[in-house]
């Protein structure tokens, strides 16, 4: 039930938050079209289904503020306002990609709005997501951070570094788990010693026990904007599990046909955050004109953003040389 | 005219760098209070505080994730991991991380720090504390690589790494710390990438670092004075980048080369310098190059043992007669 005299929300939040799912929900689609005309190489890993998470906190953070993402990072890249063309470029390895190719879908990068890299190795993002924290509290300004992993990354040793540093130094951090109850093909019950592999953790570092239905677009947003806000006013570290499920396998190559179908069709049926997003704002009485105004925008804005990236040529070949060093090049004797 | 220790040299040099500059701090385990485990960084909580000497809890992959999240906001962070032994255990951080994500990310971000750490034998303190590791660094396209010789090279070269816009790892000498050296003037600057002739000589090109620099000197003096050879000695100071110009230089000169490492045979930088040597110089060798270098096992402990694993100076003045005179 819809409480809409006491809505701490407001409608203007709400279509914000809509908007900016839609996006990452059409973009992930986009995205596996794209695979499915060779048109993208490599590796990708969709986030379709888990796009509350990215989206609450995309609404809920300030530019200036620093976010760290895993491989499965398309969703919280474009959460920060990163366009679409620069996503999808980079997956093609066009020029117009944020990092024109030199990266790939792993490793979206666009610290103009904040998004300080898509880390590909289990855990280390969370040490350095710590480092972007402290910078803030050295130079006692009051950027956020915020890290984003999956469940699989708290059975590493560098989760639990990354999160006793944070709390000893109290730094503005939000670490953020999004448990889609899989770790690649297994599932995470049969190799995590505690039943939430995030929050019953987070008591070993004096912090919070924090559970969200990471579905729950509004649940999410409220609890991304009090760990914020948290962090922004000083009073340190926040550790939340937000529950959810990924709608495609691990990655491209996999079907993901250990999940059991029950499973998989409970999920996608009656607990899409989208779809039930959408149900909700009709309960709130916004008009189902303003609703579908939005989708077109948006699947207007992914087919102009597809085609700018068809367009865009692929990287000179020179550029293997460049960049490692902050010269410029790639010498390295004289 | 002052007497500086290795040492003392570490801490003034970090001292000398957080003065100039406030975005410079230092992080690692015991570094603070207790001043270091070889009491190279005395001091430096006193004058600074515990705002910019930030004692870590023993988490090398934190400590090092911390500094580079810290670099790559335009802090200057330098960071120590204990012994260089330990880099194993937060190598994710330096190679997949530090060193990847200026070329992954299209030159979006910079990581100016610096990674000092003890390095090298001659403790007696086993296989696990006591490896000269310079060629794992070398080894990662990213990393700036550095191991000074003496009191003077640690100021000048700290000065340089703590300034340089790329990541830098800083291999000092644990026998090397009680080294002395008079010293004129303690601010100095000394471009990384530039190798030092510290021994001149007009019969064989010697090429050493850090320890095995100075083991090196000290053969060609020996050389010198009893078997009428002199030897040009060069001293790196930076694998990466290489001052592949001096070596030219000096191999053009003398025809013979020698390298003298400390770290086991295989995949050892002389592998990479002599390469290098026979590409550019082949025609001025007159001789092949050879390596003096740790045999090819993990470090073992007792004095007699350690002693005869690493290139001591009697070895590289053997070594050189040997290939000049063929004794
Ligand atoms: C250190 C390390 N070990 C293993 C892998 C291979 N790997 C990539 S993703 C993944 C599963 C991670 O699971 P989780 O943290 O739950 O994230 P999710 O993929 O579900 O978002 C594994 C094992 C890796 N990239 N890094
Ligand atoms: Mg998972």
């Amino acid at each position: 039930m819809v409480d809409k005299l006491n809505d701490d929300i407001g409608e203007e939040k709400r279509l914000q938050l809509w908007e900016m799912m839609l996006k990452l929900r059409l973009v992930e689609k986009k995205a596996y079209d794209l695979f499915l005309q060779n048109l993208i190489k490599g590796t990708s890993h969709l986030a379709l289904g888990q796009e509350a998470i990215a989206g609450a906190f995309g609404v809920a953070l300030k530019q200036g503020d620093y976010t760290f993402c895993t491989y499965r990072g398309h969703a919280h890249t474009l959460a920060r306002g990163s366009s679409i063309e620069g996503v999808l470029g980079e997956l093609m390895g066009r020029q117009c990609g944020l990092m024109k190719g030199k990266g790939g879908s792993m490793h979206l990068t666009d610290v103009d709005k904040g998004v300080m890299g898509s880390y590909a190795i289990i855990g280390a993002h969370l040490t350095i997501a710590n480092g972007t924290a402290l910078a803030s509290k050295y130079n006692k300004t009051n950027e956020v951070s915020v890290c984003f992993f999956g469940d699989g990354t708290t059975n590493i040793g560098a989760f639990h570094e990354a999160l006793n540093m944070a709390k000893i130094w109290n730094l503005p951090i939000v670490f953020v788990c999004e448990n889609n109850l899989y770790m690649e093909y297994t599932p995470i019950h049969e190799v995590t010693a505690v039943e939430h592999p995030a929050a019953d953790r987070a008591g070993a570092y004096d912090l919070d026990k924090i559970i969200v239905d990471g579905n729950d677009a509004d649940e999410m947003l409220r609890t991304a904007e009090k760990a914020i806000s948290k962090a922004r006013e000083g009073k340190g570290p926040s550790l939340i599990e937000a529950k959810t499920y990924r709608h495609s396998g691990h990655s491209r190559a996999d079907p993901g046909k250990y999940r059991p179908d029950e499973e998989v069709k409970d999920w996608m049926e009656n607990k899409d955050p989208i779809k039930n997003y959408r149900a909700k704002l009709l309960d709130f009485n916004i008009n189902e004109k303003i609703i579908s105004e939005i989708e077109e925008k948006i699947k207007d804005q992914v087919e102009k953003a597809t085609e700018i990236s068809m367009a865009s040529p692929i990287p000179e070949i020179k550029e293997i040389y460049t960049d490692v060093w902050a010269n410029g090049g790639s010498e390295w004797h004289n | 005219m002052a007497q500086l220790t290795y040492r003392a040299s570490v801490s003034l040099a970090i001292a000398q760098s957080m003065r100039k500059d406030q975005k410079v701090f230092f992080i690692g385990e015991d570094v603070g209070a207790a001043g270091g485990v070889f009491k190279a960084t005395v001091g430096l909580l006193e004058e600074f505080g515990k705002e910019r000497v930030m004692d870590a809890p023993i988490s090398e992959q934190a400590i090092l994730g911390a500094a580079m999240g810290a670099a790559m906001t335009g802090l200057r962070p330098i960071a120590e991991i204990m012994f260089s032994d330990f880099l194993a255990v937060c190598w994710d951080i330096v190679a997949n991380q530090i060193a990847k994500t200026r070329y992954m990310s299209d030159g979006q971000i910079n990581i100016p720090l610096v990674i000092r750490t003890a390095n090298g034998g001659g403790s007696k303190f086993g296989a696990q504390h006591s490896q000269s590791l310079e060629n794992w660094s070398m080894m990662i396209p990213g990393l700036k690589v550095v191991a000074p010789s003496c009191p003077s090279d640690v100021l000048g070269l700290m000065d340089s790494a703590v300034k340089d816009p790329d990541p830098v790892i800083f291999y000092e000498h644990k026998s090397l710390y009680a080294f002395k050296e008079e010293i004129e003037k303690t601010d100095l600057f000394i471009p990384i990438g530039e190798a030092n002739t510290i021994h001149e000589g007009k019969d064989i090109t010697i090429i050493g670092l850090a320890l095995m620099a100075q083991r090196a000197k000290d053969a060609a003096l020996i050389l010198k004075d009893k078997h009428d050879i002199n030897a040009k000695v060069i001293d790196l100071r930076s694998l990466v980048p290489l001052d592949l110009q001096t070596i030219k230089k000096s191999v053009i000169e003398t025809g013979h080369v020698m390298t003298v490492e400390e770290n086991p045979r295989l995949c050892g930088w002389g592998a990479e310098i002599s390469s290098l040597i026979s590409e550019h110089c082949f025609k001025n060798l007159k001789g092949p190059v050879t390596r003096v270098t740790t045999p090819h096992v993990p470090l073992p402990s007792a004095d007699i043992l350690e002693d005869n694993t690493i290139p001591s100076v009697e070895l590289i003045v053997n070594e050189v007669i040997k290939k000049l005179k063929g004794e």
